[in-house]
C-alpha cells in the first residue's frame, strides 16, 4: 500500500466495508476533511457508502481514533469492522 | 511480514520456548484453533485478514502492556490467510515466576488481542455461503457480498 500523497488523506477500508465501497483504499482532498467525522461523512457520500453502520470505528495512523480527532495531509484513517480476530 | 501476523502454520512450542527461562517458573499457553461451526452452520474453511501493519502495531502494545501489569513475557502470534478446520489460528504464551500472574495476563491478552487487534473473519459454509464474522451482529456474523467470487 502506497503513502497517501502530501495533499490528500488516504482512507484505507477493510473486510465487509472493502466490499460495501467496492474499494479498499481511496484519497480524500486534504482541503474538504479536518476530523474524522468529515471523513466517514465524505465517504458515506460515495456509491455503496450509505451501508456503512451509524457508528464506524476508525484509526488514524494506525491508532484508534474518535469522531472529533483531527486528521492533517498525509494521514491514513481506516475503517475498521468490527473485530474478530483469536 | 510482520513480527506477529504469520502466513504459514502457528508454532505454540515455539513461542513458549521464546518466553520460558529458569527464573520463570510458569508457563500459559492458549491456542485458538478454527472450528467446524458457528451459529449452528458447518464451517468449511475460513479466511482471516488484517490491516496488517495496525495489527502488528496493536499485538505488539498489548504484549507491552501485559508487561507492564503483571510480572511476566507475553508473546502472540495470529494467523492470516485461508485456514482449515483444526489449525491453530492465534497462539499466546506467556511465562511469569507464579502460575497467578501468567494465568492472568494469559487470559487478558487474549481478551484484548480479540477487542483491539484490526483482524477479520470471512467463513465459508458447508451450504457454499459465505459470512463475515460481526460479534455485533444478531448471530455473529453478517453475509457477504462476494460469496464465491475470491479463492
Amino acid at each position: 500500500m502506497t503513502s497517501a500523497p502530501a495533499s490528500a488523506v488516504r482512507v484505507v477500508l477493510f473486510a465487509r466495508y472493502a466490499d460495501l465501497l467496492g474499494s479498499d483504499a481511496l484519497d480524500l482532498p486534504a482541503g474538504s476533511v479536518s476530523t474524522v467525522a468529515d471523513v466517514v461523512a465524505s465517504v458515506r457520500r460515495l456509491p455503496g457508502g450509505d451501508a456503512l453502520p451509524p457508528h464506524v470505528l476508525c484509526a488514524v495512523n494506525l491508532r484508534q481514533a474518535s469522531p472529533a480527532d483531527p486528521v492533517a495531509p498525509g494521514d491514513e484513517v481506516a475503517f475498521l469492522p468490527p473485530m474478530a480476530g483469536g | 511480514m510482520s513480527a506477529h501476523l504469520r502466513r504459514e502454520a502457528l508454532d505454540p512450542a515455539a513461542l513458549a520456548d521464546a518466553v520460558t527461562s529458569a527464573d520463570r517458573g510458569a508457563l500459559v499457553t492458549f491456542v485458538g484453533i478454527v472450528r467446524d461451526n458457528h451459529a449452528g452452520k458447518v464451517v468449511r474453511r475460513l479466511e482471516y485478514s488484517a490491516y496488517e501493519p495496525m495489527a502488528d502495531a496493536e499485538c505488539a502494545r498489548i504484549v507491552a502492556e501485559a508487561a507492564e501489569r503483571w510480572p511476566v513475557v507475553a508473546a502472540v502470534e495470529h494467523r492470516i490467510g485461508v485456514l482449515a478446520v483444526g489449525e491453530a489460528a492465534v497462539v499466546i504464551a506467556v511465562a511469569g515466576a507464579h502460575r497467578a500472574e501468567a494465568f492472568d495476563a494469559c487470559r487478558w491478552v487474549i481478551e484484548e488481542v480479540k477487542r483491539r487487534v484490526p483482524i477479520w473473519k470471512r467463513e465459508e459454509y458447508a451450504d457454499g455461503t459465505t459470512a463475515w464474522v460481526d460479534p455485533t451482529a444478531p448471530g455473529g456474523a453478517v453475509p457477504a457480498q462476494d460469496a464465491g467470487s475470491r479463492p
